[in-house]
């Protein structure tokens, strides 16, 4: 691991201070991803920001029901609570379906969000990568891509998104807070991950400066019905190769509300926008749902070690939203 | 059957501690954390070592800029094969000398500019901390030319070559012409498996100290052969086997991975040479997937022929697999062919490739985890076509000599493992339609398969000391690679002895230690168990002497096979006396006994016994899995296995290895493979995130039982139980996952996208 400077601020203006005109600081929470890149030499940083001293440990109520999570909320922690688990169960799910205890009780919201690919070739120095060396190529392209995303890819890069959270906070319409010198803004999760395109070195709005502070949940009734299910290569500590956050409201044999996003197959999680327009007000059943899964992996993109992905999202889709419609399995 | 170890019977009501679930003697230190593992050892002065890997898989190094790296702080030296002291070349393999085996590769590390494989080590960097070695080997540039490489294992293998047998291995056999019997056959299958190279993975990765004191050498290693170790290094470095010392009393798993002698240790040794210093080198996950080999690919064609009634006519089993230019084992694939059925023909080939990577190796069971794997595959499917029970199929093709030569078997008892098997797990409730059995969208199946595996002893040098106060001490340098090794050996000197288990101390796990066997073969028990028994009664006959140069000795006039060992003594009827009494009466502080068995006398004694017999553990693996209706997830949901594997020495430790070898078949079947890119040959998931073995969620209840009948040829009728458990495994599920969806899957490990 590359020597670095390690600072401690005591709030978040100081941390925020800490990265100001610092391109090589790193903000540091649980250290699940980043340390382990910092082994690997991936992440390369000269100043580590320790935030897990700053005050954004806590999950308060938001008036109107929803949630105010504190980027520095342990993800043990979230899976775990009450509220989370009755208002919003496919975050708890989707919590616990990623890692292990002892990660979960380590990582932390904010640091979550910026989890960085599985892609192999982003981890092996010996390998072309552009997400790692920006112009250096893609191995996975011509190479061991049965992990690899399907959809929003780009000629540069076919790395799959890795994060469970992230999947259904997009489910969830929810909003990211960041904080800089500059001041606070928010970011709508479904716009915080960018796609690839020819820069897949960046993989979010947020600047180099800014700290994620929060992550808002909106009251959303209809999510009290809701399912996070993971497909993976064995049957826990593996990494999603299709995941369907959904929450689904049916009245009379309607769709009256649904939220869809997919894991494992995006260059970023993957809000099922398409899915959702096509099922929302039509009726629900197995063809509705498998006419939805299809238009939203039309577009997929696909490569010979992946290609089964397309199968496995829309069969694991359409089961997710029976469960979620016949009540199978939802407890 | 008259044997020389036909007294088992008699010596069974001597027993007291063999066969019972007695705890590990080290279990305590393991679980404080008192117990040392080889990178936990500190020396004054201790420095630390880091790899540089190759990245290209054949080359020249062309140039090397080390400047980067010497000025990281801390850094004591970069070794590269422009500075580093030179050694001496492996030595070739050779039967005839068993040690010239430990050669992981032939290659001649920092000795030479020219790259072997895609992960060699090419610099080696000593510091003053691990995490400055270990950033210091990141900045070390190397430039390359490449040559021309052969890495893809599947694109090769029309270029397959003619595997050569040896007297101990054949590589292929023919009994009349099953060629011809299988196009005559009313039903038959013909199918073509294969399956991906596997890491052992276990959990201490390798490590070396290595500590120089002038010409004398100390090692602390996690090995599975000391005493190969010792002889390999003392080749590799000049110097003689009795100025080496060799230390290894806990090994954290090997499953073949230590039995070789690899980079790692090599390296560690010439870095202490090079830089005066004691040095650790601590292996990195990846670093151990780069280099220390792997178990081989294969790619592997079944096909049987059978009467309508389920007689086998015809048993095609071929084979191809990898080794690599500089070295490697052949592995004997189809080995389990030779043994499982009686079909009237039988042919077998086992084929070669050679690649430019690392050599590969023995991992647990080679050869016969997966060659059973595609031969009770395609047995189930045989039974399939017949539409006949695979328990009933195997049963009716049973041999009762071995099917290639007619040799007797020593014991089998595989038609009363599967008797009690499909009893115990409700066998007979399988319906056997594909795809009929159901629960919730789960789609349920139940399959068997048989396991195999050759059992062998190897010569051990054992003494036993007993002093005045009752202690008896054990001396072999075997090797406790998680198994018990001590706790077996203690129980037997124990029973042997007549004394309590707690005055049984066994030393092991030191080169200074008489010549123990590896911990491989599945063989370290049964050949400490002969030496301990050996030298055992050698100690009570020289007890006996002492005691009948006393006219006052009741034991006077006695022979010692009228004798029986209890109580502290030796005893006939309600005579006898203590070894405290003899040794007393003798003024003697303490006996001691022991001996080794010649080389050539070994050999001697196996080839006879090779002659006579066909020995092996084996047993009935019945398995239901779930699989998942729409994603193809397979859950395995219930497991049995019945062995035959002789007498238990120890029902505990014997129970967790079965079981682990089940675990480790489980990740076989379902998740296991290292992924090389065929490009580049370079291994792609060194890490244990992405190369997937079992975890607990993957890992049913597994009930494992056994028949506990001594085999009549072995120490104490014991068969070797290090192997037999992960044989079979990955066919049982396999036919399970057939049973439930319909889908044969020949290509492991059955990922679900295979279900879809």
């Amino acid at each position: 691991m590359k020597p670095f400077a390690y600072v401690k601020p005591a709030d978040v203006a100081g941390a925020v201070r800490a990265v100001s005109g610092e391109p090589g600081a790193k903000f540091l929470g649980g250290g699940t991803n980043l340390v382990d890149l910092m082994r690997e030499g991936v992440e390369r940083p000269d100043t580590v920001v320790d935030v897990t001293g700053l005050p954004l440990d806590t999950i308060d109520e938001l008036p109107g029901g929803g949630l105010r999570i504190g980027a520095l909320v342990r993800n043990g922690t979230l899976t775990a609570d009450e509220r989370v688990r009755a208002r919003y169960p496919v975050l708890s799910q989707a919590l616990l379906a990623g890692a292990s205890a002892q990660l979960r009780n380590m990582a932390t919201v904010g640091g979550n969000l910026l989890q960085r690919t599985r892609c192999p070739y982003f981890y092996d120095h010996a390998a072309a990568c552009n997400k790692r060396e920006p112009g250096g190529g893609c191995d996975a392209l011509g190479g061991l891509n049965r992990s690899h995303a399907v959809l929003g890819v780009s000629g540069s890069c076919i790395a799959a998104h890795p994060s469970d959270m992230c999947v259904a906070l997009a489910a969830l319409d929810a909003v990211i807070e960041v904080e800089s010198v500059r001041g606070t803004r928010r970011i709508p999760m479904t716009g915080f991950h960018r796609l690839p395109g020819d820069t897949p070195e960046i993989e979010t709005e947020l600047a180099p400066d800014e700290l994620v502070t929060a992550v808002e949940l909106p009251s959303a009734p209809f999510a009290a019905r809701s399912r996070y299910r993971k497909v993976r290569d064995r049957a826990s500590y593996a990494f999603a190769l299709v995941s369907v956050a959904a929450a689904l409201e049916v009245r009379d044999g309607a769709v009256t509300a649904v939220r869809l996003a997919l894991g494992g197959v995006g260059a970023k999680p993957w809000r099922a926008h398409e899915a959702e327009r096509i099922l929302l007000g039509g009726p629900a059943g197995e063809e509705s749902f498998t006419r939805a899964a299809e238009a939203e992996l039309a577009g997929a993109d696909v490569r010979p070690g992946n290609a089964f992905k397309v199968h496995l999202a829309r069969a694991t889709v359409v089961a997710t939203l029976r469960e979620l419609n016949t009540g199978e399995g939802t407890a | 059957m008259t044997t020389k170890y036909a007294e088992t019977e008699q010596r069974q009501a001597a027993v007291k501690h063999v066969g019972r679930p007695v705890d590990r003697v080290d279990g305590r230190a393991k679980t404080t954390g008192e117990a040392r593992y080889a990178a936990e050892h500190r020396h004054p002065g201790m420095a630390h070592a880091a790899l540089v890997h190759a990245t290209v898989a054949r080359g020249r190094i062309e140039s090397l800029d080390t400047e980067a790296a010497r000025a990281v702080p801390g850094v004591i030296e970069v070794l590269t094969h422009e500075n580093a002291p030179p050694m001496k070349p492996a030595p070739k393999r050779s039967l005839l000398n068993l040690s010239s085996l430990a050669s992981g590769t032939t290659v001649s590390y920092l000795g030479t500019d020219e790259v072997h494989w895609n992960g060699q080590p090419v610099a080696v960097v000593v510091a003053e901390t691990p995490e400055a070695a270990r950033h210091a080997a990141t900045l070390v540039r190397v430039t390359y030319r490449e040559l021309p490489a052969v890495v893809d294992f599947a694109a090769e293998e029309p270029n397959a070559v003619q595997q050569k047998g040896s007297m101990i291995q054949p590589a292929g056999g023919d009994k009349g012409d099953a060629a011809v019997a299988l196009a005559a056959a009313p039903v038959s299958v013909d199918l073509r498996f294969t399956t991906p190279p596997h890491h052992h993975n276990a959990i201490e990765p390798h490590a070396t100290v290595a500590v120089w004191d002038g010409d004398h050498l100390t090692v602390h290693e996690s090995t599975q052969h000391i005493a190969w170790l010792r002889r390999h290094l003392a080749l590799r470095f000049g110097i003689p086997e009795r100025a080496i010392r060799v230390l290894s009393p806990y090994v954290g798993g090997g499953f073949g991975g230590k039995y070789a002698v690899w980079a790692g240790t090599l390296l560690a040794v010439l870095a202490a040479r090079a830089t005066a210093r004691p040095v650790r080198l601590a292996l990195t996950r990846e670093a151990v997937h780069r280099t220390v080999g792997a178990r081989t690919p294969t790619v592997q064609r079944v096909a049987l022929g059978a009467d309508a009634g389920g007689d086998l006519t015809a048993l095609i089993h071929t084979s191809v697999a990898m080794t690599s230019r500089i070295g490697g084992m052949p592995e004997g694939v189809v080995s389990p062919s030779r043994h499982l059925y009686d079909a009237a023909t039988i042919h077998l080939r086992q084929r070669l490739v050679r690649l430019d990577l690392l050599a590969n190796t023995s991992m647990r069971a080679p050869g016969d985890s997966v060659g059973s794997f595609a031969l009770e595959s395609a047995m189930d499917e045989l039974a399939c076509e017949l539409g006949m029970d695979p328990v009933e199929l195997r049963m009716r093709n049973e041999p009762a000599r071995n099917p290639m030569d007619g040799k007797p078997f020593s014991h089998r008892m595989l038609r009363e493992a599967y008797e009690v098997g499909a009893e115990r797990f409700g066998w007979r409730e399988r319906d056997p339609g594909a795809g009929s059995m159901r629960d919730g969208r789960w789609l349920v199946g139940m399959g068997v398969a048989t396991a195999y595996h050759p059992s062998m002893v190897m010569p051990a040098a054992v003494t036993v000391r007993m002093d005045a106060g009752g202690e008896v001490v054990v001396r072999c340098a075997l090797q406790e690679i998680g198994v018990g090794a001590a706790t077996v050996q203690a129980q037997i000197a124990a029973d042997e002895l007549g004394v309590p288990l707690e005055a049984v101390r066994v030393e092991i796990g030191d080169s200074e230690l008489p010549e123990g066997p590896g911990a491989g073969g599945s063989a370290q028990t049964a050949s400490g168990a002969e030496g301990v028994l050996a030298a055992c009664r050698k100690l009570k006959e020289s007890a006996l002497a002492l005691a009948r140069r006393s006219p006052d000795s009741p034991l006077r006039g006695r022979r010692l096979d009228d004798l029986e060992a209890r109580d502290g003594g030796l005893h006939h009827g309600g005579d006898g006396e203590t070894y405290a009494a003899i040794l007393a009466r003798a003024g003697r502080d303490h006996l001691e006994a022991g001996g080794r068995t010649g080389m050539l006398k070994f050999l001697a004694r196996a080839l006879n016994d090779r002659r006579r017999w066909v020995k092996a553990a084996c047993g009935a693996h019945f398995c239901e899995v779930r699989v998942d209706q729409d994603t193809g997830e397979v859950r395995v949901s219930r497991w049995l296995g019945v062995f035959d594997i002789g007498r238990v020495i120890n029902a505990k430790t014997a129970a967790a290895q079965l079981r682990g070898g089940i675990v480790m078949g489980i990740g076989m079947a379902l998740s296991e493979a290292s992924q090389v890119d065929p490009r580049t040959g370079r291994i792609m998931n060194p890490s244990l995130a992405e190369y997937h073995v079992p975890v607990h969620a993957d890992v049913p209840p597994i009930d494992v039982q056994w028949l506990d009948v001594p085999d009549p040829t072995m120490p104490l009728g014991l068969l070797g139980i290090g192997e037999v458990g992960i044989t079979g495994v990955a066919a049982a599920v396999a036919n399970a996952v057939r049973h439930a969806t319909g889908k044969r899957v020949a290509d492991l490990p059955i990922t679900l996208d295979k279900l879809l």
